[in-house]
This record gives C-alpha cells, structure tokens and sequence, in this order.
C-alpha cells in the first residue's frame, strides 16, 4: 500500500513537474494555489492522499467564482490595482519611467493610468535613467511621493549613484531634514533566455545600501499588498519584481489591505527543515516541496519577502523549530541575498542549527542565452529536493 | 558731513564713531540708484537683459556686508582647517561670493536653490547661521546637518536650500526633480541648480536639461565656471567652454558672476523666463582664489600672478566698496568698521561652536529610516527585533 502510494506520488509529482516546465512559459505560468498545502496529517503522522491541485487553471465555473469572496486577478493587474488605489487616495503620488504613460508600461503595470491621472502624474520619460531618478528624488525632497519603474531592474544599474547616495542617503546626511519617500520598482531576475543583460538580479547590489528597503513580491495577494506598503513608506523602498511572475492569477481579497513591508511569509508550515526563499524561486521550492513530502519530509517554506532588513523573528521561530536551513534563490552565489541570510542566521541562531546552512543560489556566471544553459544558472526542484535530503539525513 | 567727519576724526573719533554707525544704520533708504553692470551679457537663443541694474543704498550696503561676512567665515575656514577641526574635504567659495549674494538679491525663500559641495556660503545666504555652519564643519551635534554630514551636507529646508552634494553633477537632476514638483503643485515658484565648470561635462546635465525643456519645468541651470575643475583648466576639459551655449535647444545668458549686481539682474530676468518659457542656463563668469578644496594648493595649474591679477581687478567686494564710495553711501572707514565688526561675529561664532558637543553615540544609528508608518511592523532597522527570542 505504501509502496502504490510511493510510486503514485513519485509518479504525480514528476508528471507535474515535466507539465509545469513545458507550461513555463513567460505568459502562461499555472497558478500555485495556497489552499491545498499541508498534506500530513499532524495526529497520526501518516500521509493522506489529499490531491494537491498543480495547475489550477482560469476560472472553470463562474457560478462557483461568484460566490467565493473577492476578486481573480493577474499579478501585474494586483500591482496596477495597488497603485491606483494609491494614487487615488494621495494626490501626491506619481509615476515615472520609460514608457509608463501612453504605452501602459512594458508589462502593463500602469495601463489606462495616464488616461485617468494626465501626462504630469504618469511621466513617459525618455531614456535617462540615471537623470530620471535623480529628478524623481529630487521631487520627493519636497514632498511628492513618486514611483520610479525601472523598465527592466538592470537599467536601474545606470541609476546606482542616484539610489544610493541620493535616495539612500539623504535623510542621515541632512540630519533628518529630508524624507525620500520614493518607490522604485521593476522586472527583474532570470526570465526567458533574454540575455545576461537582461537577467540581472539587482537585490544583490543594493543590499548594502543604507537607507534604502527592499522587498520582493511573488503573489498577486502581496504584490498588491506590499505596493501600497511601498507607497505609503516615508522611506525609499526597492520593490523587486520578476518577469515570469507576472501572470499569476490568483483571488484577492476585494477590502483594502496593506502588507508589513518587514514581515515574512509563511507559505508552508512544517518540521523538519526551514527553506528560506523569495520571488521566483519561491515556486520551484514548492514543486520541490510537493516531491520531499511524497518523499516523507516536512519542510517549512518561508518567502521572506523582506530582503532589507530581513524578519529574523519568523526566521527566527522557524529555525528553534527546525534546526535546519535550506536557503534558496536566485541571486549569484557570491554577495548575494543568501549569503547575507547566512550570516545573519549564523549570527543570531547559532546555537539553535543543528547542520551548517545550505544556500542554492544561481552560478557566478552571466546568464546564457541557450536555454539549457540557462536553466542550469538558476536553481531547479531537483536539486532542492536533493539538498533537503542530504541535508536531512 | 563726510568731510567733518574725515577731518576731525582723532579728535571726535568716539563720536564720529557714533555718528557713523547711526548714519550707516539709517541708511536704509530705499532710493534708487542705478548702476551698470561690469560688462554687458552676452546671450544664446535669447535676448540679454539691459546693463543698468536698478539697486539702492540699503541693498549695496547689505552686499557688502553679506559678502564681507562670507569671506571672513571662508578664510576663517581655512584656518580651522589647518588647525586640523576642520577634517576631510573643505572647498572654499571665496572669490564667488557674488553669485551667492546677487541670487539671493533676486529671488525669495519659496524658490529653491540646490547646489554641489562649495555650499558653505550658499547656505548662509539662504539664512543659515555661522554658528550652525561651523558645528557642522567642525562634526558638532548643533550643526545644520547633526554633523552627521560635512562641509559637503549643508540643507536648510525651511528656506528651499537643497543642499550640499558631493557627487559631481548628481545634485542637477534632483534640481530639476524641484522644478518638477513646483510644477506639479503649480506654485509658481523655480529652482536654480547650480554646478561648476567641470560639471558641465556630465551627462546627466544634459539628461536632466532634456527633460527640463520637453515638460517646460521652471528650472535655472547656473553653471559657475570659475575656470578650473579642480586641477583641470576648462580649455583642457570642455572643447566647447561656453558653457551657456551648451544647451543648444535652452537659451542661455553669460554674466560677469564678479558683479553681483549683474548677477542679481541675470537671475531676475532667469526667473521671469523659466516661470513662462521653461530653462534656462546662466553661466557665472566668476573665479575662486582658493584652490579646489584645502588639499589643493591652487597654484600648481595656475600662477600667483593670475590669482592677484584677478583679485586687484575683478574682486566682487572691491567693486561694491568702490560703488558704495563713489555713490557716498558709507565711507572708507565704516566699511572697514563693518569689516571688523564682521569678523568679531565670525570669532564669536567658532567660539560657540568649539563649545557645542560632539554627537552621541546613538546618533549613528538615527535618521537611516524614518520609523513607522502606520501598518504594523517594528522599524526598519535591524537593530530593533519585534520580540526577542527566549
């Protein structure tokens, strides 16, 4: 019996695992419900067959999506929508970037706002990021709440100066007489072979910057949620996006609501190791988590969501229950989030690990155009699962 | 009385005194006085204004004294700058104070000026205090910025001074951020960025002017080219040293930045154009005698003879002395008084400031976030954890 259930579990899980790659495409990501999660049974211990729905599709029954609560949206349409609630509320709140105006943004983000809100208060700019940036903090010097989309988060490279010295600085060199309260935000990551240029991960950048927080979106729910956080922030905050998440479709809640900008999430609870995780990877640690379960582990899955400062209190909590951590993410192995996690975690819950900290991060290289290659940057379910396991030995 | 007051000086020198002082304090009459300018403006894609500045004694008495004040505050820089208070970088204005004192003369505390790190008299015509501006160039915790930033970090929001860069060029696109939101709040209100000769090279300059001309932002771009970007002469730097012609598209005006009065007249005029027309570039012919900063002795690109040269025939206090004379508003000797008197207040004010403590400790650690904004969280600072774990 268990051995059918083995096998059947096995077999599901790399059936999922081979559709949803084939499904990986940049416009048709299949939606990772967070309902159907935890899959053990916590009084016996044994594993129930529950289904885990993997590819949770376009509303099927519009009668029964009529009577569910809220709303079913795409997470570029969560953004939009947190954006314009922001900007409706505040009539200080403005947009800045390379085609956000008249185009609606590159990823839609801002479509139909410069038809409702004029020309002023949804700026096309032309391509100066470096300038651009500048006058937007220059602009919220005086007071105007301005968001600054970088079309793709490497062009913001050319902005570096501005983000850093000016954005993040400026309210300790002034002694407090100026707040920034700026949103920069854009596409990131590795999407679809579009080039080592175009697959930059920025957060490994800016982490050092002081004054500046960052933070990464990975549902519509918190997409929504940490915009309108990011807004309404008198601090600059760096809202990372990623390319091949902005599809997601997902049911949000239609009241208001408003995300810490410091507060981890928990996607998964479990016991047996804590997975560290954030934006994309966030779903490859999921397909990795369906197989590890099969497999008898339980792990927990946190998006920390939060990349400065880090919640070391959820972290924290998981650790003294777990005593093991997997980080996993996208950024290059050298300087990057995780390697900042690591320390952060080996600082304070040292005495709480029972193994040293695994951390899967991308390879030290510019990301290939091929596709395989470039597949073989990023972390895969795979090699999560085989870490959890060595890990969990 | 002028000439009662010359002849009989030893004898009643307590009264003249007296006398003087009342005479110059009552000299606040407002008459007109016209007076032309040095040389006249030369202009790009625009009209230049007239030479004949219209001024009045209370307003050239107040140059001269402002002036006076900024020189005596920079020269007593650099002595506590050798004196090793001063630490780091300290760039020197003097010998430009007509740029500060002229705009100043033109525009109000609503308009905002932001400039790069020669900001220490800037500020002061803005209305920051000698007292503050010492603390802060001596690190003290009364100083303008906390002494959390330097003699690069001087802001005053209250009165529209926006600093205080000291990334060369960076502070020009965050001048046309200001113009942007005097646009977006409609308050008919400019900005003046202003930035050097070597400046002027920057990209970002020429990004952020774009930008400025396309959406008509009310926005004045002063370049003050004293000639040198640091070490580098502007022949050796720019293959196009006209600075004011630079913006091609944006009109331009050059303006002998030695005659305050000049000055005050070109920014009038820019603050008229911008708030209608949008841009518009005012290159500052000016000179620092002082070397770029206090480890740049100034004379390893430039001779002694050119310095002296150009401070015995273009010197901005000079010129207003011999104004005041020639036109027998104060004499000779009054204006040495409020020399004096001058440096008595710049004395007075290192004093105080020698006295003001050194920051806290804690202070490392404040005005990196601005904490709390409503949602629930504990402050964006890693030092604060929301619980601590048993």
């Amino acid at each position: 019996m268990a051995a059918m259930l083995q096998s059947f579990g096995v077999s599901s899980a790399s059936v999922a695992f081979s559709d949803h790659s084939a499904k990986l495409s940049v416009r048709s990501l299949p939606v990772i419900r967070s309902e159907a999660r935890s899959i053990s049974c916590p009084t016996n211990g044994t594993r129930c067959t529950r289904k885990i729905t993997t590819k949770a599709v376009a509303v099927e029954n519009p009668a029964s999506a009529a009577s569910k609560p809220g709303h079913e949206l795409l997470l570029f349409e969560a953004l939009r929508e947190g954006l314009e609630e922001e900007m409706e509320r505040d009539p200080r709140v403005c947009v800045m970037g390379e085609d956000v105006g008249h185009y609606g943004g590159s990823y839609k983000v801002t479509k139909g706002l410069a038809d409702k809100y004029g020309d002023l208060r949804v700026l096309d700019t032309p391509i100066a990021e470096n300038s651009f940036t500048g006058m937007a903090i220059g602009a919220a010097m005086t007071g105007l709440r301005p968001i600054i989309e970088g079309m793709n988060m490497g062009f913001l490279l050319l902005a570096f100066n501005q983000i850093s010295d000016n954005c993040g600085m400026l309210h300790y060199t002034s002694g407090g007489q100026f707040t920034i309260p700026t949103v920069i935000r854009g596409p990131g990551g590795v999407g679809r072979q579009l080039g080592a240029e175009h697959s930059q991960r920025l957060e490994s950048y800016f982490q050092s910057i002081p004054g500046i927080q960052m933070v990464a979106c990975s549902t519509p729910y918190n997409a929504k949620g940490l915009m309108k956080a990011a807004i309404r922030s008198e601090n600059p905050v760096v809202l990372f996006e990623h390319v091949l998440l902005y599809n997601l479709k997902e049911r949000i809640p239609d009241e208001e609501y408003v995300l810490s900008l410091e507060e981890a999430e928990m996607v998964r609870p479990g016991e047996h190791v804590t997975i560290l995780t954030y934006s994309r990877m966030r779903y490859h640690v999921m397909q990795a988590a369906k197989t590890l379960v099969n497999k008898g582990f339980d792990p927990e899955v946190i998006d920390i969501r939060s990349l400065k400062p880090f919640d070391l209190y959820t972290i924290g909590n998981s650790v003294k229950k777990t005593h093991r951590v997997v980080i996993v993410e996208e950024c290059m192995r050298t300087g990057g989030i995780g390697a900042s996690l690591t320390a952060a975690i080996n600082e304070n819950f040292h005495d709480y690990l029972d193994a040293p900290i695994v951390c899967l991060s991308s390879q030290d290289v510019p990301t290939p155009y091929a596709g395989t290659l470039e597949e073989w940057t990023v972390v895969q379910p795979a090699q999560i699962v085989a870490a959890v396991e060595q890990l969990c030995q | 009385m002028a000439q009662l007051t010359r002849r009989s000086a030893k004898l009643l020198e307590p009264i003249s005194a007296a006398v003087s002082a009342t005479r110059h304090l009552t000299t606040s009459s407002t008459s007109p006085i016209t007076v032309e300018t040095s040389l006249p403006f030369t202009g790009h894609k625009i009209d230049p204004p007239s030479r004949s500045v219209e001024t009045t004694p209370q307003e050239l008495l107040t140059f001269f004294r402002d002036m006076a004040l900024m020189r005596r505050m920079e020269i007593a820089a650099d002595s506590l700058y050798k004196a090793k208070l001063i630490r780091g970088f300290c760039h020197l204005y003097d010998g430009q104070e007509a740029v500060s004192v002229g705009m100043e003369a033109a525009i109000t505390k609503k308009d905002c000026i932001i400039t790069a790190y020669r900001d220490h008299c800037i500020f002061l015509g803005r209305g920051g205090t000698l007292f503050e501006t010492f603390a802060e160039l001596m690190g003290r915790k009364d100083g303008c910025s906390k002494g959390k930033g330097g003699s690069m970090h001087f802001y005053k929001k209250d009165s529209g001074f926006y600093g205080g860069h000291g990334i060369v060029g960076a502070q020009v696109p965050l001048g046309i951020g200001l113009s942007f939101a005097q646009k977006y709040n409609k308050d008919e209100n400019v900005t003046f960025a202003m930035y050097g000769d070597g400046a002027a090279n920057q990209g970002q300059l020429f990004e952020a002017l774009n930008m400025a001309a396309l959406w008509d932002l009310p926005s004045i771009l002063v370049c003050e080219n004293n000639h040198y970007g640091m070490g580098t002469a502007e022949w050796r730097s720019a293959k196009s040293p006209s600075y004011f012609k630079r913006g091609d598209y944006a009109p331009g005006l050059k303006v002998d930045g030695m005659d305050a009065l000049a000055v005050k007249q070109a920014c009038k005029f820019a603050k008229e154009h911008a708030l209608k027309n949008g841009p518009i570039i005012l290159e500052m012919d000016t000179y620092r005698y002082h070397g770029h900063s206090m480890s740049d002795p100034g004379s390893t690109y430039r001779t002694r003879d050119e310095i002296s040269g150009v401070r015995q025939e273009r010197d901005p206090i000079e010129r207003i002395r011999k104004l005041i004379i020639s036109h027998d508003l104060a004499t000779e000797k009054e204006l040495k008084d409020t020399e004096k008197e001058v440096r008595k207040e710049v004395d007075e004010a290192i004093a105080k400031a020698k006295e003001s403590p050194l920051p806290d400790a804690s202070e490392l650690f404040t005005n990196v976030h601005v904490k709390g904004f409503g949602v629930e969280a504990f402050g964006a600072d890693r030092k604060e954890l929301r619980a601590v774990l048993p």
